[in-house]
């Protein structure tokens, strides 16, 4: 492998790896835009729906590859029903844990978060216990450019690395066609803009906050699934670097920013990967939060944010 | 239609209405006048629930509103513009005003009442597809009154309409409110412009800290003393 390849290699790893960030990331920013908690149980909300992926395809019988129509109908069905489930999930963690404390001050829902992500990372230790969860294989890897195209390459692309592009891509298309085209999704921006001046428009605060975690939760959960997928391992406690990662990625792309998020997610993704390779990956968490904090101090509202900007 | 009956509202430990008393018949313009701290804001936020008073009653049209959420108060039928316009500077004009009719049930209308609004406020077609933190401060007064309308309100309460605008468009607005009345919307007007609010209005209210201290047809408070030498600034 040349050094040009390793290069070529790494960008792909960080595309996949991103495409997860970003969807978890996406689920952070808007629930922050919403009612402006950092939600710090939502990496385990992520952790939780790889297990829960992994329930489903249990429940159905699956515990080998798919192929042919059942690759068309359980692996959408598996999507569907993970991300109903994480969605359920994180509204109940709203309803039982952020609701009561709406009125509070914003350091309450804060450390209560944590404490959620405590609790969940240990209901899944409980259920799970403490060693790694084998995942299994039930998405064909092909290597496309070598079986495909006959291309003797060093490069690996496998049909794997498709999915999780050619699922995440749809994902965010519905999520952006959700925020700009429809009622709900409208009234969603405009209550995380002036959540007063949406309630006189007749807006239910209520109803769209749980919408927001709905949403986010099912995010979560689609990512759990493609991770599960493509790396055939889950551990109880990934949702903690996964999600400071992707919080880490919110920020940068500007807290409450939704493409801001997608594409923070990306570059967190690409970073990780390259740092990976071409530093180590034990000072991978340490660049990351490097760039959280440089963000934090030069540039609290983001790349792309300017949120504050319209509090005016 | 509208009655608020010995309403006491506090912000915290500060009381902010001592005791309001009004009422707003159907088909009427009633206007609010006072200096700034009066009251007046706080009168319309008690009416629309997003402050909650701590004794007296709302009611409009015979229903309680002091225990009703927000959004319930505005299924009724009860609209606003509020003070510094507050409009959602990242939505586009056209998504604005459709915020404004989220709470309508009869949707099939709403394309005729955008229509409406286009034509009371022309520059608002125009600028449609434009985000509404680009608008001027006029404009945007146009589309937080444009948006309220949306809602095809029986009640319309407006604060402050002529804040921050020139003359000549203080004018174009007080115009168009009074189409507004025409068409049949009944309206309660909170204004500093104590000659512009009772030039339009039927019936006003004078606030001081807190309370209702003058009440009477516009026209009779615009030759009281109270009105001339506090609100008016004659000798």
């Amino acid at each position: 492998m040349n050094a040009w390849e390793v290069l070529v290699q790494q960008t792909i790893n960080g595309l996949t790896r991103g495409a997860v960030f970003a969807l978890i990331a996406l689920g952070y920013t808007m629930v922050y835009g919403i009612i402006e908690l950092i939600n710090f149980a939502h990496g385990d909300v992520f952790m939780l729906g790889l297990f829960i992926s992994l329930s489903w395809f249990t429940l159905l019988g699956v515990t080998k590859t798919l192929t042919g129509w059942q690759l068309l109908t359980i692996l959408p069905l598996v999507f569907i029903l993970t991300m109903l489930t994480t969605a359920a999930l994180n509204v109940a963690i709203d309803r039982v844990a952020y609701r009561p404390l709406r009125r509070s001050t914003r350091l309450a829902p804060l450390i209560t978060a944590i404490g959620v992500s405590f609790m969940l990372e240990n209901l899944a230790l409980l259920w799970k216990g403490p060693a790694p969860i084998a995942y299994p294989d039930v998405f064909p890897s092909v290597d496309i450019l070598r079986e495909w195209f006959g291309v003797d390459s060093a490069i690996f692309v496998t049909t794997k690395d498709v999915l999780v592009v050619g699922a995440t891509i749809p994902l965010m298309i519905a999520l952006n066609y959700f925020v700009t085209r429809t009622r709900w999704g409208k009234a969603m921006r405009a209550t995380a803009q002036d959540r007063e001046t949406a309630q006189a428009m007749g807006i239910n605060v209520e109803r769209t906050i749980l919408l927001t975690f709905f949403v986010g939760g099912a995010l979560a959960g689609a990512a759990g699934l493609i991770q599960g997928i493509y790396y055939n391992i889950g551990m109880w406690w990934m949702g903690y670097q996964a999600g400071l990662r992707a919080f880490t990625a919110a920020v940068l792309g500007g807290i409450g920013n939704m493409p801001g998020a997608a594409l923070g997610g990306l570059f967190i993704g690409f970073l990780s990967a390259w740092s990976d390779q071409y530093i180590s990956a034990r000072w991978t968490n340490a660049i990351v939060f490097s760039i959280l904090i440089l963000v934090l101090v030069f540039r609290p509202q983001g790349l792309l944010g300017a949120r504050s900007a319209d509090k005016v | 239609m509208l009655e608020l009956a010995d309403v006491h509202t506090y912000y915290g430990n500060i009381r902010a209405l001592r005791g309001v008393s009004l009422t707003v018949a159907q088909g009427e313009i009633v206007t609010l006048i006072g200096s700034n701290g009066a009251g007046k804001t706080t009168t319309l936020k008690t009416i629309l629930g997003t402050t909650r008073p701590r004794r007296g009653t709302v009611t409009f049209s015979g229903q309680r509103l002091d225990t009703l959420a927000t959004d319930r108060i505005v299924r009724l039928g009860i609209a606003q513009s509020p003070e510094g316009r507050r409009i959602f500077a990242r939505m586009t004009v056209l998504e604005n005003l459709e915020l404004g009719a989220f709470a309508r049930k009869d949707r099939a209308a709403i394309g005729s009442d955008l229509e409406r609004v286009f034509a009371l406020f022309p520059r608002l077609a125009q600028r449609s597809t434009q985000q509404g933190g680009t608008l001027s401060g006029g404009e945007q007064q146009m589309l937080a009154i444009g948006r309220a309308l949306m809602a095809r309100p029986t009640l319309l309460l407006l604060d402050e309409p002529s804040m921050g605008l020139a003359p000549i468009l203080v004018e174009t607005i007080f115009r168009i409110i009074q189409d507004i009345n025409r068409q049949g919307t009944t309206i309660l007007l909170v204004e500093q412009n104590a000659r512009m609010a009772l030039g339009v209005a039927h019936r006003g209210y004078v606030m001081q800290t807190g309370r209702i201290v003058l009440q009477a047809a516009a026209a009779e408070l615009l030759r009281s003393d109270l009105v001339r030498k506090t609100y008016l600034g004659e000798k």
